[in-house]
């Protein structure tokens, strides 16, 4: 299905704005909310393909983003590894908890799925938050300089804003493929109503399990993002149920189960949220 | 016996547990209705009791007499916005009631500031020996009081014309509305009972407890746990849930240490959605 150049007119003047936008605006203030928005929007987008696009809310997604926050910084106080090494493990923990969550969740429907993710979330924040090995309440701090150019430590926050803006256009476009191909067709019809889908051939529990082993996996990487950039997690930053919410919120706001939704939902709420913090 | 007295302990502050969340069992078991504000509302009843012992110099027995102004409350709370997302998609629930949520919980923190409170001493000071066991009077109050008001919720569902009428709408709206009651109606009473329970058991909990602005997120997750282990919609299910659940904190907390009686609890949860959904006493 090709679409023809005025359909595509808005996405691209959507590139191209982020694109420009730390150039045109490049003041601190401005750069800092660039690259929140640009987080939130990946985390959100991610929720959104097992939050939104297959209707299973999961109030708890804060437990991938707080494993991919985790990991770069443990390895490297363990071993003193550079954080993007941590991205790798942090995608496949994410992911191997997301089957043991998904596995015994799935069979439940509506508001029980909600609360076991809420719950699973709790367990592992106030668990962190007593495991030394893993700094417990204090959380884990990374390489306060740069040793070489590969610890991804940047005075300027300009990197940090064209690393993040590539990661949520692949995701994006990894989105866009999904809602073409019937692995999108199946998750929509899950939405709508997951009897009707499985009398019909859909493979409920296999399809709810894919999307969220991915969307788990971009979470992940969300958090390791945001963690390469501040250096420092705690239970409450990595794991917290805020982090949670506000992925639902991004998304709910700019519209759940489309593709430009989260982005829109944090084009509104994270210049609001800046901008308010920053008057009080 | 220490473990007795940590028992009994347990059991006092899961009457307490058990009241909250007959609350919350009225609307998300009966009326399927997801409020994550529930922990909200017994924190504001904590409040309330706060304000009417410290600011008005009222006697602590009257705080919980004025936790049940909690129930304005929770008409309130259903007029202005369940209704209007009663019918909506449940992302709109969970959005809604977790916006009031975390509207209360910053605007009590904007009030009251983050610091933890008690009550000063009041009437329901001192200790009582019953056999080898101590007992603050607070906590032996609030337990045996909770537990009355919890039967007495019961009773009201299941054996009161109002009781049945609120059962019938939960049951089939449209039949109930054939029959002449309006549905409308029993969701905002149910609404008050449910806020009115959380706050009566917060200011309850006040007496004996101390408490800070951030303790709602933590007894709305309880409730949730004591509303799904002791069955959807089910007053006595909650009583027996939440007496359980009090006792497997103190428990927890007594052998492996204070701050693994919530992991312990949580991780139950889970296990308890893995192997029953419908709780303890539900059917399936």
């Amino acid at each position: 299905m090709k679409q023809s150049w005025p359909a595509r007119l808005p996405v691209v003047l959507l590139a191209a704005t982020l694109l420009l936008y730390p150039l045109i605006l490049p003041g601190a203030f401005y750069r800092d909310i660039g690259v929140t928005f640009l987080l939130a929007a990946i985390s959100a987008s991610a929720w959104n393909i097992v939050g939104g696009y297959a209707g299973q809310v999961s109030v708890g997604h804060s437990m991938f983003f707080g494993l991919g926050a985790y990991a770069p910084l443990l390895l490297y106080t363990l071993w003193g590894w550079p954080p993007m090494a941590g991205i790798p493990v942090g995608i496949a923990l994410a992911v191997g908890l997301s089957l043991v969550v998904g596995l015994p969740t799935f069979r439940l429907t509506g508001h029980y799925f909600s609360m076991a993710t809420i719950a699973v979330a709790e367990l592992i924040r106030i668990f962190t938050g007593t495991w030394n090995f893993v700094g417990a309440a204090i959380g884990l701090q990374g390489p306060a300089t740069a040793r070489a150019w590969w610890d991804l430590i940047f005075r300027s926050e300009l990197p940090y804003y064209y690393l993040f803006l590539a990661v949520l256009a692949i995701l994006l476009a990894i989105t866009s493929v999904i809602e073409r191909r019937r692995f999108g067709f199946y998750l929509r019809a899950i939405k709508a109503g997951e009897r009707a889908a499985r009398s019909l051939g859909v493979p409920v529990r296999r399809t709810k399990m894919k999307a969220l082993a991915l969307s788990a996996a971009f979470t992940s990487i969300a958090g390791s993002l945001y963690v390469i950039k501040t250096g420092f997690i705690d239970p409450d930053s990595g794991f917290g149920i805020l982090i949670s919410v506000q992925m639902v919120i991004v998304a709910a706001l700019g519209g759940a189960g489309t593709l430009f939704g989260p982005l829109l939902g944090a084009l509104i709420l994270i210049p609001t949220f800046s901008t308010a913090a920053s008057l009080c | 016996m220490v473990l007795l007295q940590v028992i009994a302990g347990g059991l006092l502050l899961g009457a307490v547990y058990a009241l909250f969340s007959s609350g919350l069992t009225l609307i998300w078991g009966m009326m399927n209705f997801i409020n994550f504000a529930h922990g909200e509302f017994v924190m504001l009843g904590m409040y309330v009791a706060f304000l009417t012992v410290v600011w008005l110099g009222g006697p602590a027995v009257f705080s919980i007499a004025a936790a049940l102004a909690l129930f304005a409350l929770g008409v309130g709370v259903y007029l202005s916005l369940v209704r209007h997302v009663i019918r909506g998609p449940m992302l709109a629930q969970i959005l809604s009631t977790f916006g009031l949520a975390l509207l209360l919980r910053y605007t009590a923190f904007w009030i009251f500031s983050a610091n933890f409170v008690t009550l000063p001493q009041t009437s329901l000071a001192g200790t009582i020996r019953l056999g080898g066991l101590f007992l603050p009077v607070a906590q032996l109050v609030a337990g045996v009081v909770a537990v009355a008001l919890t039967l007495a919720l019961h009773v009201l569902l299941t054996r009161s014309t109002i009781g049945s009428r609120l059962l019938a709408v939960a049951e089939d709206r449209a039949a109930a509305m054939l029959m002449g009651i309006r549905p409308d109606r029993m969701q905002m009473l149910a609404w008050g009972f449910s806020a009115a329970a959380a706050g009566v058991a917060g200011a309850l909990m006040a007496t004996a407890y101390p408490w800070s602005p951030s303790v709602g997120e933590t007894f709305g997750l309880i409730a949730f746990i004591v509303v799904a282990l002791g069955g959807f919609g089910s007053v006595l299910g909650s009583l027996y849930a939440g007496l359980i659940i009090g006792l497997i904190q103190a428990i927890s907390a007594f052998w492996l240490g204070a701050i693994y009686k919530d992991i312990v609890v949580y991780g139950l949860f889970v296990a308890l959605l893995w192997l029953r959904p419908q709780g303890l006493m539900g059917k399936a």
